[in-house]
């Protein structure tokens, strides 16, 4: 099997794979469809601002969960702009925490805040590192000559 | 629902947004999440669509001249054909915008279309009798927009006034429209709109108007 055939099957696999393990869904796949030759970095620009968000969002929560008296609306709000932007992206599992984690603001459960939190915090550091592989592929698969249409 | 998509369709997709072969459709996004704004944006532009992405109600409304005066519209603002903004947004919240927008004599017939991740049903009526054409349940897709256009190109002049079937997501991700899932409408709707009288005002309104239960997607 020559190079970009190659890469194109590991890209392939990998993708389903993380489609498989719940990391993503068919938001996700939306993303990758309107990418064409003009915008090859729509999918990477996008999720990079999801991380960014993300990173600053649970600073917030963090912040807002340490004080003596937890603002618990003002922590609602984080989850819920936080459960947006995931769910745009087709970030299953971290939007998922986010679900079960405003019912824990609602009910004012501090200790059930925080471990939705770690929840979080812990998958965002999976799945950035999971993306960075598939973009790095990509773009291995680019580099040899690939197109990005073949990906779609 | 493809109603008014199946009367239009126009054959590419290249089509769509080009009213008269020399204008784009421009249109004004206004969403609070940087995410979003970026993906709408993509979106309308891969529909042919000139963008122009706000990140709050207030300054939607300072784009449009509506701002208490403070700055007139631009000639660009003058052109907006369609409004697409999120709900659920600090300080105006979409439904806000949206009466403001319906409030003003130069922009109330440019159609507003409301986004927002929670599928709330008093939510989504609030804003049809308010007069949005469409209320879109994120996160948003490529067909959601397709449908938006559709209905932008062929509605005006045209079909003002009918009010559009939004869109309700199953958590499984299966899309449907709102009266066919809610209220498992007989064959014999047109002449039983009194049987659904605990159903709100505007669906009854809209069942009224239309007697042929629309197909799924």
């Amino acid at each position: 099997m020559d190079v970009l055939s190659h890469l194109h099957r590991q890209i392939a696999d990998f993708t389903a794979s993380l489609h498989r393990e719940g990391f993503l869904d068919e938001q996700f796949t939306q993303l990758q469809k309107l990418r064409d030759e003009s915008t090859p970095d729509f999918v990477n620009e996008v999720v990079s601002l999801f991380f960014e968000d993300c990173e600053k969002l649970v600073t917030n929560m963090a912040r807002a969960l340490e004080s003596q008296t937890v603002d618990f609306k003002q922590v609602d709000s984080s989850v819920h702009q936080l459960k947006g932007s995931s769910s745009s992206i087709g970030a299953t599992k971290i939007k998922n925490i986010c679900i079960a984690f405003r019912t824990y603001c609602e009910a004012k459960n501090r200790e059930g805040c925080v471990r939705c939190l770690q929840e979080v915090d812990h998958e965002r550091v999976l799945l950035k590192n999971k993306l960075q592989t598939l973009f790095r592929l990509e773009q291995q698969f680019v580099t040899a000559g690939g197109s990005i249409p073949a990906l779609q | 629902m493809k109603m008014v998509g199946e009367i239009l369709r126009r054959g590419s997709s290249e089509e769509v947004g080009v009213s008269n072969g020399s204008e784009q459709l421009h249109v004004l996004a206004v969403d609070d999440s940087l995410v979003d704004r970026k993906v709408i944006e993509r979106l309308l532009k891969i529909s042919s669509c000139k963008v122009t992405a706000v990140e709050s109600g207030t300054r939607a409304l300072q784009y449009l001249g509506l701002d208490g005066g403070k700055s007139p519209a631009g000639l660009n603002a003058l052109k907006i054909n369609l409004i697409m903004t999120d709900y659920s947004m600090p300080g105006m919240t979409g439904y806000e915008l949206l009466k403001k927008i319906k409030g003003s004599s130069t922009f109330r017939e440019v159609p507003v279309v409301i986004m927002s991740s929670e599928n709330i049903l008093a939510r989504i009526d609030r804003c049809l009798e308010e007069g949005a054409e469409e209320f879109i349940v994120k996160p948003v897709k490529l067909s959601d927009v397709k449908r938006v256009m559709d209905f932008v190109v062929s509605g005006e002049g045209e079909e003002k006034g009918k009010r559009r079937v939004h869109k309700r997501r199953m958590e499984g991700g299966g899309v449907f429209s709102l009266p066919s899932q809610t209220l498992a409408l007989p064959a014999s709707l047109s002449h039983k709109s009194d049987e659904f009288s605990e159903t709100s005002p505007s669906l009854t309104r809209f069942l009224s108007k239309r007697p042929r239960i629309p197909s799924r997607d």
